[in-house]
């Protein structure tokens, strides 16, 4: 790697990597050089900062980096989506209801990004602080957190998209070089496509959920965030990986190294163009940007073939069944007994546990705990959660279809560029609707990316969306690796201009 | 299908939230809109299909979704301070709850 | 024999949580000793704290499938985990992680043997299912003043509920069931059979019908942990319902409590919406699969069952139905019975002082058949002596006595005992008289020295031979052997 004298908030991974490797600077300086940016934030990306704690991390990678026994990403800065648990930082999941909440134990994908676990030892990076995100990951704006919305930090008036925003923002804004979020319902892609980063969920069970508070535990899945496919893949390695001990939904596959395929040529790729992706409800301006995108493929040898995902627009009821079902229930931990937030005036118990809620959820959450449960209740749960679990089988069944005639399948991520803060404040269905092209890989539980492929109305970014087959993650690296050579919308950021 | 406010209320009592009049009112509109979308999937027919609790289920070439099994032995260690750092009411290492009568 | 109270049909059925004697709890590697202090068993998996996840043990699970051996119940290859929702401060998840469609454990039975008047009548209760799932957390209410302190120690101990057909027709019948059961699970190892501290807790399910009529509407008496309370709750409880009948009220379902201090039955406070636990699969724990092999290995590591092990004492050692039984209680007595019985190949014999004279010395000193002062061998010693006319079943009583309190014990072989009990014989001067001669000169002076008992039995009373028994015993200084005694005095008498 060849060393770079950008400034290091425009450093990718590998290039801040090479940079502390070669004391080019310090891991101290590096982590004050971007809290000083991180103060001076106005997109509201990060929740909870400590300069003692990040300081301190980084003093430990300088230790480490000068005794030559750091990990692979040692030093280099890392901030975490606030529903991965961390003993240093509170963890809030955007809610009231865990404000202040310190947890005594840090999540997998924290330790395995930090010190390590147990004794394996970790990537190294260094935690600047914890971002911004829908209250419990609901919601598909960050307009839900219930501290504070975050900004489109290419355009102040609209979202960065959710639930994954604080995230999509802080890497978008250059606040760190890369961050983790979740994605259940589309919670990475989407704000990846809404700020013009890189984003990508992988195969659910790739990556340990011991630690990352559960929203609906059948989808949720963890995934890096970042400026490029290469720096998503760096970070991908290192936060996946079998966790037998802790997670017992986790794949247990052999880790693998994600960049490993980067290079290789796209030269007879099958790209499925699945056609229910492409009607009316997709605005002018995003299928235009998919469209020059793919031919850009096509240029470069792929090959782009008709396929269709009939059960596409199913997957919008079926997955607001699910994920509200599944997360009634995980979230009725939150009762004021053993931590969290518990309201001051009650009668007896029962009142305790309903002003507690009442006063620690907002209504996003309040609205999908009661759908849940009511989906589930005596008498429902046939016609509603139990439909809903065999047309989900049903939609990862046409995948399987479609693999037979593709690799990847492209496609757009949302229907449209970020809308305005408060647009769909009055109709929380136009927000779940919206939601329709990500939703079936989620369903499904295969990999899913996000890629910058252009701008739509008022210059705001536009991602396309690649779906992979189970445990093709580096497959779809390699698709959005190679046309990221090919262009440079993934260079370009918010202050204006591509950066060198 | 429309729910009615009744509905909501039990619903809540099911979910401890307590809501006010006009939170219920609110909830019992956005909830009905929101099974207006939900309905069409009654029409499907989906008879002999098994429902997909875990999505690991789906995929064909990957090891055994079945529930691994851990040894039976104690690994975690007393950390009642620890675990507690967070509790609203705690004393004598119990937590503490209003009455609960049986 | 009819089992109907003031006409009434009683309709009984079980649900019994047995802790199962594992380790680690069951989703988590905490320890699930009792009585340690509050919340320093409990890690972040079993206090729910944000972003923890349940790992199976796999010792609940074994342990599950031996029940279901001992019980020849079906073990189902694939089950099911699902959660059970509710809130309440015990349960930390605001779920109980348990089966519901698919349990690991289906079918099976219990039999067993009741008394019903002179008769012993076998009796089998079906089990509907066994399935795995995690124990709650504790309140307690004594310290706190319109407060209740919340210990979740226990929560995550597995238990496997075991659930019966509503089979049972009387409490005696429920009582006996309980026990069967609690010998099961006691005696293949996998739950520690302490009611005290809550390892075998039983909820009965109870209502009354006339004869033919359709079933009762049942109540449900929670946490029954002895078998006396068992016993005296269902009794009241069956005569409330009937009084309640007779009176013209209805039975409402309820969950009720028995107090042992009234010796009654109350409802508890009704949970509205309790029923509504919106079961789903537990979506953090993919389906548990039990291969036959697996099942095929635990059945031939198990130890032979007791109601396996009854009946072979029947057949192989001719034992009634009832001594088989009360032989097979526990492990430990029916080692101690074979092992004696095959010393002094007297299997009835030693049936008889294993169920009488050992029994008894050691429940009055609370002991155990596991750590007992005479050994299995000693005590066949012992019937080998009385079997050969050495001595008298009595004199063998003060034998066996002098063996009890000897400090110094060991189990010796079948000659080192032998030569213990002569010793102890000898010394005190218990050796019965067996020289006919002598007897027969004793019997001659008695029946000189009686004349009048002589006429008596002569004249047709019993009564009268018995006291020349006694005579001749004496006069023996005990140390006849009655049967001789017997069969000489009626030789000489005829």
């Amino acid at each position: 790697m060849t060393h770079s004298t950008k400034e290091l908030h425009l450093q990718s991974l590998s290039e801040l990597a090479s940079t502390l490797h070669n004391k080019k600077a310090s891991a101290v300086e590096v982590a004050q050089h971007f809290l000083q940016r991180i103060q001076a934030d106005t997109t509201g990306a990060f929740l909870d900062i400590n300069k003692e704690v990040t300081m301190a991390q980084a003093r430990v990678s300088d230790a480490r980096l000068a005794g030559g026994n750091g990990g692979c990403l040692e030093g280099v800065p890392i901030a975490h989506k606030d529903v991965f648990v961390t003993r240093d930082f509170v963890t809030t999941a955007g809610s009231k209801i865990l404000a202040n909440y310190r947890s005594p134990f840090d999540a997998t994908v924290v330790q395995k990004l930090g010190a390590g676990v147990n004794s394996q030892s970790g990537a190294g990076m260094v935690t600047l602080g914890k971002l911004n995100c829908d209250e419990f990951a609901m919601g598909s704006g960050n307009e839900n957190s219930a501290f504070h919305p975050v900004r489109n930090p290419w355009d102040d008036s609209r979202v960065p998209g959710g639930s994954s925003g604080g995230s999509a923002a802080a890497v978008a804004a250059r606040l760190t070089p890369a961050a983790t979020g979740t994605d259940t319902g589309g919670s990475i892609r989407q704000p990846a496509s809404f700020c013009g980063i890189t984003g990508i969920k992988p195969t659910y069970g790739r990556a340990s959920r011991y630690g990352m508070i559960a929203y609906a535990s059948s989808l949720d899945q963890a995934g890096p965030m970042a400026r490029s496919a290469e720096d998503c893949a760096l970070l991908l390695s290192a936060m996946c990986g079998p966790d037998l001990d802790r997670d017992s939904t986790s794949l247990d596959v052999v880790t693998e190294n994600f960049s490993a395929k980067l290079i290789q040529n796209v030269k007879g790729l099958r790209i499925g163009i699945p056609k229910e992706f492409f009607g009316n409800g997709l605005a002018s301006d995003v299928c235009n940007a998919i469209d020059a995108a793919l031919k850009t493929l096509e240029s470069q040898g792929a090959q782009l073939v008709p396929i269709s995902l009939p059960r596409t627009e199913l997957s919008i009821p079926v997955y607001y069944i699910i994920a509200p079902a599944e997360a009634s229930s995980n979230l009725s931990r939150f009762d004021g007994v053993k931590f969290g937030h518990r309201a001051k005036d009650y009668s007896d118990l029962v009142s305790m546990y309903k002003q507690t809620r009442a006063e620690g959820f907002g209504e996003e959450v309040k609205r999908r705990i009661m759908t849940g449960a009511y989906v589930l209740s005596h008498g429902y749960y046939d016609a509603y959660y139990l439909q809903a679990q065999k047309i989900r089988r049903m939609i990862a069944d046409d995948f399987q279809q479609a693999f037979t005639q593709c690799d990847v399948i492209a496609g757009p991520v949302a229907p449209s560029v970020a809308w305005t803060l408060g647009h769909n404040a009055s109709d929380p269905l136009a927000d779940y609707l919206a939601d329709i092209f990500t939703l079936p890989a989620s369903l499904a539980g295969l990999p899913g990316m996000s890629i910058p492929v252009g701008f739509g109305d008022a210059h705001m970014p536009v991602g396309m969306q690649l779906i992979g087959n189970y445990l093709q993650e580096a497959t779809l690296l390699n698709v959005a690796h190679q046309f990221q050579l090919a262009t440079d919308f993934h260079m370009q950021s918010p202050q204006g201009g591509a950066a060198l | 299908m429309s729910l009615t406010t009744l509905d909501i209320q039990r619903i809540a009592n099911l979910a401890r939230l307590a809501l006010q009049p006009d939170e219920e009112a609110r909830m019992l509109d956005k909830i009905n809109n929101f099974f207006g979308i939900v309905e069409q999937i009654s029409a499907v027919d989906t008879k002999g299909v098994v429902p997909m609790a875990h999505p690991v289920d789906a995929m064909r070439n990957t090891p055994d979704i079945a529930l691994r099994l851990r040894a039976d032995m104690v690994s975690e260690p007393n950390q009642r301070e620890a675990n507690q750092q967070s509790a609203p009411a705690v004393e004598n290492g119990l937590f503490l709850v209003p009455k609960v009568i049986e | 024999m009819s089992k109907l109270v003031q006409g009434y049909e009683v309709v009984i059925g079980f649900e019994t949580h047995a802790q199962l004697s594992t380790q680690s709890k069951i989703f988590s590697r905490a320890s699930t000793a009792f009585g340690e202090e509050p919340n320093t068993q409990a890690c972040a998996v079993d206090l729910a704290l944000p972003g923890t996840l349940p790992v199976m043990n796999v010792g609940a699970v074994e342990r599950a499938i031996e029940f279901g051996l001992a019980v020849n119940a079906h073990i189902a290859e694939r089950s099911v985990f699902a959660r059970k929702n509710y809130f309440y401060p015990d349960l930390p998840k605001g779920y109980q992680i348990s089966q519901f469609e698919i349990p690991v454990v289906q079918g099976g039975e219990v039999s067993f043997f009741l008394e019903e008047g002179k008769e012993t009548v076998r009796k089998t209760v079906r089990l509907v299912r066994a399935h795995l799932e995690e124990d709650a957390g504790k309140s307690l209410h004594e310290d706190f003043v319109g407060q209740s302190g919340i210990d979740l120690n226990r929560a995550g101990t597995p238990l496997l509920e075991i659930v019966t057909e509503p089979d049972m027709r009387s409490s005696d019948e429920a009582v006996a069931y309980a026990k069967e059961l609690h010998k099961i699970v006691t005696w293949i190892g996998i739950c520690d059979g302490n009611m005290q501290e809550g390892s075998f807790r039983c909820d009965a399910n109870v209502s009354v019908r006339k004869p033919g009529a359709e079933l009762g509407t049942r109540r449900e008496i929670k946490n029954l942990n002895s078998f006396k309370f068992m016993q005296q709750a269902i009794d009241y409880e069956v005569r409330w319902q009937i009084e309640q009948i007779e009176d013209g009220h209805t039975i409402d379902q309820a969950t009720v409590l028995f107090d042992p201090e009234t010796g009654e039955t109350r409802a508890m406070r009704t949970k509205e919406d309790a029923a509504d636990y919106r079961y789903f699969p537990d979506p953090d724990l993919p389906p548990l699969c039990v291969a036959r092999d697996w099942v095929e290995r635990v059945k031939s590591e198990m130890a032979e069952l007791p109601r396996v092990m009854a009946e072979r004492f029947v057949t192989q050692y001719k034992l009634p139905e009832y001594d088989a039984t009360t032989l097979t209680q526990s492990k430990a007595m029916a080692a101690y019975f074979e092992t004696a019985a095959q010393v002094c190949e007297q299997p009835k014999l030693a049936s008889n002082w294993v169920m009488g004279e050992v029994s008894r010395r050691l429940n009055a000193s609370d002991g155990g058949f596991d750590s007992i002062a005479v050994s299995a061998t000693q005590l066949g010693a012992l019937i080998t002596r009385i079997h050969d006319n050495t001595i008298s079943n009595n004199a063998a009583k003060d034998v066996f006595d002098a063996l009890w309190n000897d400090a110094a014990t060991s189990s010796p072989d079948k000659a080192t005992a032998l030569l213990q009990i002569d010793a102890v014989i000898d010394a005190k001067g218990l050796r019965q008289m067996n020289d006919s001669g002598a007897l027969e000169a004793i019997i001659d002076e008695v029946l000189a020295a009686n004349p009048d008992n002589v006429a008596q039995y002569r004249a047709g009373k019993d009564k009268a031979f018995n006291a020349l028994v006694g005579q001749a015993m004496k006069a023996s200084r005990g140390k006849a052997n009655p049967a001789q005694v017997n069969e000489m005095l009626k030789k000489k008498l005829s």
